[in-house]
């Protein structure tokens, strides 16, 4: 392979036989985009292509008026010189690998995805591929989830926990994908309602327009001017830790639900006085595992810490090095 | 073990006092006593030697979860505790045999280690991690690898224990004092009511400590109702003449018997019953030596004639705890400055650190400001009706430290923390200019806010220049204000000078590489420093 079918560019990747970028952090011509999230899908794209059930959201993110072009799972359309398939990824609602069928081999990408099964998105599908894009986003053996059962209860539990002593219970999770996972897996554990933050409230919404179950919700500025939240659940994004908003809710205990509460040292840093051990990333032995399942020979590491997949892979027999994406925005910047 | 790990998540898992004191009380009430002791000693920062080294334990631990050892390696610079790295690395438990109690686990398994062969060392260790999970598996990685800070204060374990017990938290805090081995029975002593011999001869008063203070001295209301010392720079002790022997303690309530020869021959002068807290100050012909040379002292437990002639010391006492057998804490410092002249009038060997002599406010910035050069770290400022308290108590002792010098420096190697730091660069060592070359001569981790803390390790990550295992080099670039408290020409340093306790004051954004000090700065500060 003199030279390789994709590169990065604009902070994601681009494919000189399609002419087209994947998740680009810059404005490109064409953008096949991965998810939603903001470090993979941003606004002034000239065109999207995206998965049919992730186009809600995605519009949500980067503005009604962009050029999009619905795809279905397992739909091969044609890109330049090449053929595209999107499959779902696990990761959140529409979320999609991108398989790229060319005369130099095919290669499959990954955005984000996870193999632990989740109510509100389509599982993870493999495919078979000559190169594999894997995230490494938990990178290292030290990521391995629990059941996700296991921590639902240890939510519930701490959850009744602040009922009984009259406390708030704030959990706080990514707005988008982790919220709804979670309050899809309550739905039928636990009566609701529970609060939202205002960053929650329309992508929740977005979710319940596309069929997904959940616990029933209110946000949060809809409560009675006074009113403690004794007792209740109350859904907020990171970043409201710490910030003015947090004074509606007088002595409430703190939680988090992220794949890295899995390290004591980062919940303690923050301040939350429980994490919950719950990703929507692969964890570690999922990583090494689908790394197989796509029957790749050759495996590069991008999104994350890298290097350590990269050289147990390069172990195991196969052909793997990592990718920094990043670095390709500041590449092109003026010196 | 079960009971210790489930007191352990409660502790864990609350960023409140109140809560946690509750999760203690509640543990040491129900929980054996045996186990109970241990706990005490663990959580109160005591720990027991290191039993198996931590390169072993990493092998060990890759062995038995099928990893290569480089692998291991890495995960540990990520999590930032070696304890918790194995346990989240180790395969989950073969559960069905419960874990023993703490005080067994301890006796009869980890200081069993000590005599054991390094197979049977290995064969122990691995069968406790098939048998432990979850936090007990963690705390038993804890317990081997020594140390053992999970978020509780001393204090707090005393309040609790006081709560049990239903005595006040200054007895606790005395009958914690010195040295006591973790068994059931000293636990019933520990917990039981007052009574008049419970304190044993050898026994330190828990020491007061001083708040530093924040706003000017004319905020302490009438300068007659104070008394000012001279801040010595030297080692807090605590002397002890009972029962015609004497004991000398450090802060860390450490006994330094035979360390300061020179000191307990002093003190065997003391009329019996008597009990002095003071300084303990490299000295000679009236002056204090720099404490680098007391360093040298601090290290020797048994010194030789060499040693003593090159760095004497003498201990500086400032007050008095016990008197004829009395404890004379709750009396006015006045008073018991006046037991304590009548006790040094027997000993004159031993020194009194004076009172400044002030009338007004004003006249303590100057003296302040000539502390460096007087050899000391500035002033205590002290209430003379204050009793002498326990522990760190404001209002009524205070320590107004000179200024600490500064200098611009550059980042030019970062590492990861460990702890609440863990997987972030916050180890850093900074540089100066020498010539062309920049050379480093001061490592800091602290004075720097979450943000910036944050900020910094994302710029770090982006701009290593070479690894050299958990270190990296960045492009130098970021210029940072440090600010330290002494100066020493120093053999073992590249720089050829040694700094005490640097910090970080604040990120310089507006300065660059160029304007950072020189090392010539730094070394013109050495002939500020008493000889």
């Amino acid at each position: 392979m003199s030279q390789d079918l994709l590169q990065p560019d604009a902070g994601g990747l681009y494919c000189a036989a399609g002419d087209f970028w994947i998740d680009p952090l810059r404005p490109v011509p064409r953008a096949v985009i991965t998810h939603a999230h903001a470090d993979h899908a941003r606004s002034g794209a000239g065109a999207y292509f995206a998965a049919r059930e992730g186009l809600p959201v995605l519009a949500h993110r980067v503005g009604a008026s962009g050029n999009f072009t619905a795809v279905d799972y397992a739909q091969p359309f044609a890109l330049g010189q090449t053929r595209v398939t999107l499959f779902p990824a696990g990761h959140i609602l529409g979320s999609a690998t991108v398989r790229i069928e060319s005369e130099a081999g095919t290669w499959g990408v990954s955005g984000d995805f996870k193999r632990a099964p989740d109510p509100t998105c389509a599982g993870f599908e493999p495919f078979a591929c000559d190169v594999w894009l894997s995230e490494c986003t938990f990178g290292l053996p030290v990521y391995r989830w629990p059941p996700t059962a296991e921590v639902i209860d240890d939510i519930l539990e701490w959850w009744q926990g602040c009922r009984e002593a009259g406390r708030p219970a704030v959990l706080f999770c990514y707005a988008l994908g982790k919220a709804q996972r979670v309050l899809a897996e309550l739905d039928t554990r636990a009566t609701g309602p529970a609060w939202l933050h205002g960053a929650m409230q329309p992508l929740t919404e977005v979710y319940r327009r596309q069929g997904i179950k959940m616990i029933a919700t209110r946000p949060v500025s809809e409560a009675d001017k006074g009113y403690r939240f004794a007792g209740d659940l109350v859904m907020a994004p990171p970043s409201a830790a710490g910030s003015p908003w947090m004074r509606r809710f007088p002595k409430h205990s703190a939680g988090f639900v992220s794949g890295w509460m899995r390290i004591r040292g980062h919940r303690r840093r923050r301040g939350y006085d429980r994490g919950f051990v719950l990703s929507d990333h692969a964890d570690w032995p999922a990583l090494v595992e689908t790394a197989q399942d796509m029957r790749a020979g050759r495996v590069i590491t991008i999104h994350g810490s890298g290097e350590a997949l990269a050289g147990h892979l390069r172990e195991s027999g196969l052909a793997a090095d990592c990718w920094n994406l990043r670095a390709s925005l500041q590449a092109d910047r003026p010196a | 073990m079960k009971t210790f790990a489930r007191l352990f998540d409660r502790l864990d898992r609350t960023t409140a006092t109140n809560a946690k004191i509750e999760a203690l009380i509640d543990y040491f009430r129900s929980a054996d006593p045996g186990d109970a002791a241990w706990a005490v000693s663990f959580l109160t920062g005591r720990r027991i030697k290191r039993l198996v080294n931590t390169r072993e334990l990493r092998e060990w631990a890759a062995a038995a979860s099928g990893l290569p050892l480089w692998l291991v390696e890495d995960s540990y610079e990520h999590v930032g505790d070696l304890a918790e790295t194995l346990h989240l690395l180790l395969p989950p438990a073969d559960t069905g045999s419960p874990a023993p109690g703490l005080a067994s686990m301890v006796n009869d398994h980890l200081l069993a280690l000590r005599a054991a062969d390094d197979d049977q060392r290995r064969r122990a260790v691995l069968e406790m991690w098939r048998r432990l999970d979850g936090s007990e598996r963690f705390l038993f990685n804890k317990l081997l690898t020594g140390g053992f800070r999970v978020g509780v204060s001393k204090r707090l374990v005393t309040r609790a224990l006081a709560e049990v017990a239903g005595v006040d938290s200054s007895l606790i805090a005395h009958r914690l004092m010195g040295r006591w081995q973790p068994t059931a029975s000293f636990f019933g002593g520990l917990v039981a009511p007052q009574s008049d011999d419970d304190i044993d001869p050898a026994v330190p008063y828990p020491f007061f400590l001083a708040a530093p203070l924040e706003d000017e001295p004319e905020t302490l209301g009438e300068p007659g109702a104070w008394q000012a010392e001279w801040k010595w720079d030297g080692i807090r002790a605590q002397l002890i003449r009972r029962a015609g022997q004497t004991y000398v303690w450090s802060r860390g309530e450490e006994l330094m018997n035979g360390r300061f020869p020179e000191i307990e021959a002093a003190a065997e002068q003391l009329p019996d019953g008597c009990v002095l807290d003071g300084e303990i100050m490299a000295w000679r012909a009236d002056k204090p030596l720099p404490f680098a040379l007391l360093q040298r002292r601090i290290g020797r437990k048994k010194p030789g004639p060499k040693t003593l002639a090159d760095a004497p010391v003498a201990f500086l006492a400032y007050d008095c705890l016990e008197s004829d057998g009395q404890d004379i804490r709750t009396q006015p410092l006045a008073m018991r400055l006046r037991q304590l002249d009548l006790a040094l009038a027997a000993a004159p060997d031993l020194r009194r650190s004076g009172a400044i002599d002030f009338q007004d406010w004003a006249e303590l910035p100057a003296l302040r400001a000539s502390a460096r050069e007087r050899g000391v770290e500035g002033l205590m400022l002290k209430h003379l009706d204050s009793p002498y308290r326990v522990g760190r108590k404001r209002g009524d002792w205070w320590k107004w430290k000179v200024e600490p010098y500064t200098f611009d420096g550059v980042l030019i190697y970062a590492q990861p923390g460990h702890g609440r730091r863990s997987g972030l660069f916050t180890d850093y060592t900074f540089a100066v200019h020498d010539g062309e070359a920049l050379v480093p001569v001061a490592k800091a981790y602290s004075g720097l806010s979450q943000a910036e803390i944050d900020r910094l390790d994302r710029w770090i990550r982006s701009h290593t220049r070479e690894r050299f295992g958990p270190v990296r080099s960045v492009e130098p670039v970021h210029v940072f204000e440090l600010a330290f408290e002494g100066i020493a020409a120093s053999r073992r340093h590249k720089s050829g000078i040694a700094l005490r306790f640097p910090r970080i004051h604040r990120w310089r954004e507006d300065l660059s590489v160029a304007d950072a000090d020189s090392l010539a700065d730094l070394q013109r500060l050495l002939e500020h420093e008493p000889a």
